[in-house]
């Protein structure tokens, strides 16, 4: 399975998330520039965290409408998994590809330490290797976390299972619902403010993460590998 | 060519956590006749004539980039200018 690590000005958990794939998981990745025209060559789409365009305007408003983001939209309705991290989140929120949008922390303050996640399901691509509720430690960083979305969309989110991870117990951002982590409704595409690929080895706090980019992997596994 | 001023400010439904700090400050300065405050951004665009209504081209731009949506809701305000 070869990912694709989009990298937009701006961008700086990059090599993080290269790192955590490559290093880590033991996948094939590539970095691919924000104005590439193609990305049919990868099984799997990364969008890492960071400032892109210096959040300029909001965070994500201007990457959204640079070249790779019609790839990366082909990607989600050929059925790819796309995950988006942090700014990735944010990005995926103003293209549309998730419903809801993002407002500055309550506390108006960026927030960078470790949290408690809740798996709220497990039966997403992004999350079959954790257990229904169980409770990971993945860190956050970010000034803008705080998920909004109207009564409806909401009640569509929970109907359709699509509220992935929740922050356990102190909500750290103001979000509704707790929420931390939301899939589309087809749940290919998985947005996130915490970062997993900042906790793939016990050496640096922890690695609850990997489980998720495991996931990945085994449901690629499943659908693409031919038994013998 | 115009001049266009595009007010951008979070909904009423959506809770403003900058604008309610501010209206924290004020009240501890003592103008408790404040009851609300709503932060929001202010943008000056100059915009060639063309064939297109610049009221159609401003909203389409507010509606795609300047504004979300989702939590924001936008005004703007034209004017005609001479070219400088």
């Amino acid at each position: 399975m070869k990912f694709a690590v989009i990298v937009f000005p701006g961008s700086n958990c990059d090599i993080d998330m290269y790192h955590a794939v490559k290093d880590e998981l033991g996948a094939e990745a590539e970095y691919v520039w924000h104005d590439a025209e193609s990305l049919d060559e990868y099984d799997g789409i990364l969008l890492p965290g960071g400032f892109s365009y210096g959040d300029y305007l909001r965070s994500g408003a201007v990457a959204r409408f640079s070249n790779v983001m019609k790839e990366v939209i082909k990607a989600a309705e050929a059925g790819k998994p796309v995950l988006g991290v942090c700014n990735g989140f944010q990005i995926l929120l103003e293209a549309g590809l998730l419903p809801g949008a993002m407002r500055r922390n309550d506390s108006l303050k960026f927030i960078c330490r470790t949290v408690e996640l809740k798996v709220e399901n497990n039966e997403t691509m992004f999350s079959s290797a954790y257990e229904k509720n169980e409770v990971i430690n993945i860190p956050i960083a970010h000034g803008e976390g705080n998920y909004y979305c109207d009564e409806a969309t909401l009640a569509n989110l929970k109907e359709n299972n699509q509220i992935v991870f929740t922050y356990n117990g102190t909500n750290p951002n103001g979000s509704l619902e707790n929420i931390a982590g939301i899939v589309n409704e087809k749940g290919n595409v998985l947005g996130m403010m915490p970062h997993p690929e900042r906790a793939v080895d016990e050496l640096l706090g922890g690695a609850d993460g990997l489980k998720l980019f495991q996931s990945i992997v085994k449901q690629w596994r499943e659908a693409h590998v031919v038994k013998l | 060519m115009y001049k266009v001023k595009v007010f951008v400010t979070l909904r009423e439904s959506v809770l403003d956590p900058q604008g309610t700090v501010v209206k924290n400050s004020l009240h501890s300065m003592n103008y408790s006749e404040v009851s609300d405050v709503r932060i929001g951004k202010y943008m000056e665009l100059t915009v060639e004539k063309s064939d297109r209504p610049v009221e159609e081209a401003v909203k389409e731009m507010c509606e795609r980039l300047l504004a979300n949506v989702v939590i924001e809701d936008y005004r703007f305000e034209i004017e005609e200018a001479v070219a400088q």
